[in-house]
């Protein structure tokens, strides 16, 4: 178990390490901030001092030297628009998007295994095939036109909920959060349903054709043999081995969603949501390196603990895991 | 002596879209308590389906169609879902062919047993790990109190099967049905757990249904043998009759069929053609089409007639033919 742990972290190193490289060198292929950053009007001088204060009149090895330098110092550079520490920024913005994901990731938990396990179970019931049959709408609607859906319907139409912004937030930690008060819940609530909907769709197709996959195996029947109840066949015989595949596409969701601009930054963009999303899209059009390569290096970070928190789960759920890392 | 089930013109049927599967078509036969009937028949002629629909788990789109199953004076077909549960796995239990798939991948082996002994007796956790242990021992497992902790897939297929009929065990069934429980097994293996469970259903007074293809296995271990064939018993009586003087020529075929009977060189004797289709038995007698015997009177259906101290469903017995 030790053993494993190491080789784990030290595996994660790496990764962190490789992604530092591409990042890195990515960042500077697609184009030079110096065309943006400095007015056409600025003269050579000034031009020459400038670059030279950003640090990219240096070699580009060197300038990942530095870069890697500081890194391992917990500096991840200045914003060279906001003149202020890239990580800073981040940090900022990171609560509102994290708060968001997690409860979506949530959403897609209860309520995706539940209406998944339904479905499952009742496969010919009316309300089985309307699962199936929602859920590939929420596979399918484009993210952007559903959370504008929302927003006709219950903050236009109806009334009921707020449209844009966090709402009231209290502080925990130094940092603001939304999901402490019930304003910021009210807020929270439809970007965080928008962005569940495929979520929702995938953890529930999964967990049905899991439970299909599962209810004819002979243990199960076995299970009924000795006189069980319902409830707990299917609560803790069936449940528990359906759990392995879900959990790991529950954490890979929660990275990708937490990750992905596709998903959050539409989201964001559409409920005014003052996440991170909406930070890196403005500072990958300005160029804005040091935000970007912090931004990729704290969701490679992120991405690295979630697998390993994956792996951990596995081997809480499946014994057979368990003893293969043991040996 | 007095049956501890008796099973009477059961009939559990199918409803498919293809059409109706008569899986099990007018079953009669009883055993009782400290005795082994054995259910002999090829894949597919119902021997399982019987099983299932004794101890009530007959998923959908089967069902019992008719006919009663009796049980101290009531008929288990007729139950509600409710107290069918009560008497499962507590008054009547089962054992399943493949070993390596009956008990659960993810649960250990004290949780798998203890919900058992829970689900039908109210005692406390330490009592009823203290029985699961204890039943564990019986069935020859050694180190129980170790072995409890352990997951399945630290056993062998033998253990496993142990630890099914430990389960089983538990609550010292009256009625234990074993669906081919060693036909997955080596046959060393095979050999233990049959004398284990034919000691364990004399000891505690169990009838025992042996579900099974292979007429070796239940020649010296069955008091009463069934032939099923096409989800009807064909022939039904003591197990030295009907393996010594077999009259339907079904089971006459089956007992030919046993290699070890075979002289060296010679060609290995077979039942021609395949089983029917379920779903389109020809009227009258279903083996008639595999049969060297058969003529126009098997196209009626046989009635089951006592004949040489047996039930026999045939019109024209190896008796008399021969």
């Amino acid at each position: 178990m030790i053993a494993w742990s190491i080789r784990r972290l030290v595996q994660a190193c790496f990764v962190v390490l490789a992604m530092t490289v591409i990042v890195f060198v990515g960042v500077h292929v697609i184009g030079n901030p110096v065309d943006i950053l400095i007015s056409p009007e600025a003269d050579q001088a000034e031009r020459a001092r400038i670059i030279s204060n950003l640090g990219l009149d240096q070699p580009l090895w060197r300038q990942y030297g530095y870069f890697l330098y500081d890194a391992l110092h917990g500096d991840l550079g200045r914003s060279f628009v906001f003149n202020e520490p890239a990580l800073k920024l981040i940090a900022q913005r990171m609560p509102a998007t994290l708060e968001l994901a997690v409860t979506a990731v949530l959403f897609a938990m209860f309520l995706g295994v539940p209406l998944g396990l339904y479905a499952g179970l009742k496969p010919d019931g009316f309300l089985g095939r309307a699962i199936m049959a929602g859920s590939i709408l929420g596979f399918s609607l484009p993210s952007f036109w559903v959370g504008l859906m929302l927003i006709m319907v219950f903050a236009v139409q109806l009334g009921w909920l707020p449209s844009t912004g966090r709402g009231q937030t209290e502080t925990l930690f130094g940092v603001p959060w939304s999901f402490l008060t019930v304003d910021g819940l009210r807020h929270m609530l439809m970007p965080a349903v928008n962005l569940a909907l495929f979520n929702i769709s995938l953890v529930l197709r999964l967990t049905r054709a899991g439970v299909r996959e599962t209810l004819p195996m002979d243990f199960v029947k076995f299970a009924r043999a000795k006189g069980l109840s319902p409830a707990r066949v299917i609560f803790v015989h069936v449940l528990k081995n359906i759990m392995i595949p879900v959990v790991t596409v529950l954490g890979l969701e929660l990275g990708s969603t937490i990750a992905f601009i596709a998903f959050a930054v539409v989201t964001e963009s559409v409920f005014a949501w003052p996440g991170m999303g909406k930070l890196i899209i403005d500072s990958i059009n300005v160029l804005d390196r040091p935000v970007i390569v912090a931004y990729l290096m704290m969701i490679v970070l992120l991405f690295v603990a979630i697998n390993l928190v994956v792996d951990i789960l596995y081997m809480l759920l499946d014994p057979r895991v368990r003893l293969e890392r043991k040996s | 002596m007095n049956a501890t089930v008796e099973v009477r013109n059961l009939r559990t049927h199918f409803f498919t879209r293809a059409g109706v599967v008569k899986a099990v078509d007018d079953v009669s036969f009883s055993v009782s308590g400290g005795q082994v009937l054995g259910l002999v028949g090829e894949s597919g002629s119902g021997k399982t389906v019987t099983g299932f629909s004794i101890i009530g788990l007959v998923d959908p789109p089967g069902r019992i169609a008719g006919g009663s199953i009796w049980y101290q004076g009531q008929d288990l077909a007729k139950l509600s879902e409710r107290e069918m549960r009560s008497l499962r796995g507590n008054r009547i239990a089962m054992i399943f062919q493949d070993p390596m798939m009956t008990l659960n991948p993810v649960l250990r082996i004290d949780t798998q047993m203890i919900e058992t002994v829970l689900a039908h007796a109210r005692v406390s956790r330490e009592e009823a790990r203290r029985r699961s242990r204890d039943a564990l021992g019986m069935v020859g497992i050694p180190s129980p109190d170790e072995r409890l902790r352990a997951y399945p897939h630290q056993f062998s297929g033998g253990m496993r099967q142990r630890v099914a009929i430990a389960i089983a065990l538990l609550h010292n069934p009256d009625l234990l049905i074993a669906d081919e429980p060693t036909t997955a097994l080596d046959v060393t293996i095979q050999a233990q757990i049959l004398a284990e469970v034919q000691k364990l259903a004399v000891e505690h007074g169990t009838a025992l249904i042996w579900i099974t293809h292979d007429l070796s296995v239940i020649a010296g271990l069955a008091d009463q043998i069934a032939v099923m064939y096409a989800g009807r018993i064909v022939e039904f009586g003591d197990a030295t009759t009907v393996l010594d003087r077999p009259l339907h020529p079904y089971t006459h075929g089956l007992i030919g069929s046993v290699p070890s009977r075979n002289k060296r060189g010679e060609r290995l004797r077979q039942i021609p053609g395949m089983t029917p289709n379920l779903l389109s038995l020809p009227a009258g007698c279903a083996f008639r089409m595999r049969c060297a015997h058969a003529d126009v009177a098997c196209e009626a259906e046989p009635p089951v007639e006592p004949r040489d101290g047996r039930d026999l469903r045939c019109c024209h017995p190896m008796d008399q033919a021969a």
